[in-house]
């Protein structure tokens, strides 16, 4: 017999924001909970919420290990796009997560591996902040371009940029 | 009338989408043709756990609402 064809959905995670952070691995998550085939594909600001968070300054050469000083990337510390009030507003709004027990980031991004998620880190981000492959967390996919992207997305039912 | 569960499931004080996850990975854990009880508070999982067993296809046999305290009762299908 055929095997029934999961329902495919992709995710652009571009944003380093914490309230674009959050629904990219709820979404996901929530969608492979169901049955469905995810792929994220993580780049610019997305892609360093990928770096490993005891991974300190990275990068290839002066400008980009300056950078990774400036925007040590991770899943910690994020910004938010309102209200941040330099910093009050995430700091508050971590407090209420706790309280409500909403998991932080890193532990979401875990569980998109075991729930078998595609997370595709990209390659051109990769480069343009001098990252390499162990930098990132692990049981993602290997880097790649738009083209893969774009790929996975004509084959997706869902098709969210985030 | 009703079934015996062959696990349940405590989800109570977690929001979205935590005890979906939680059905997903206890739902895993049972044979097919088995029964999976989860017991939740967060309002609104009434209508995920009815969305979710529609997109998977698990059979959603009971949903029941006693006072803010959500019970779930899903036959696994696949």
């Amino acid at each position: 017999m055929m095997e029934e064809q999961a329902d495919k959905v992709t995710i652009i995670s571009w944003s380093g924001d914490l309230d674009r952070a959050y629904p990219v691995v709820i979404l996901a998550t929530t969608a492979a909970a169901a049955g469905m085939e995810v792929t994220i594909f993580s780049t610019f600001w997305g892609l360093l919420l990928l770096k490993k968070k005891e991974r300190g300054v990275t990068g290839t050469d002066w400008m980009t290990k300056m950078l990774s000083l400036m925007e040590p990337g991770g899943p910690v510390k994020l910004p938010l796009s309102k209200l941040n009030m330099g910093g009050m507003g995430p700091w508050m709004m971590k407090k209420i997560f706790v309280k409500n027990n909403i998991p932080p980031l890193e532990e979401f991004w875990k569980m998109a591996v075991d729930l078998g998620i595609k997370i595709l880190p990209c390659q051109m981000t990769m480069d343009a902040f001098g990252l390499k492959r162990d930098d990132l967390i692990d049981g993602i996919g290997e880097p790649v371009g738009a083209a893969t992207a774009i790929a996975e997305a004509a084959a997706a039912k869902i098709n969210w940029f985030i | 009338m009703s079934e015996k569960p062959t696990l349940v499931v405590d989800a109570k004080g977690l929001v979205c989408p935590m005890p979906i996850l939680k059905a997903k990975k206890a739902i895993d854990s049972v044979q097919i043709g088995q029964v999976m009880e989860l017991v939740a508070t967060d309002p609104g999982s009434m209508a995920d756990f009815k969305a979710w067993t529609r997109s998977t296809g698990h059979e959603l046999l009971e949903a029941r609402d006693e006072g803010g305290v959500y019970t779930y009762v899903i036959r696994r299908k696949k």
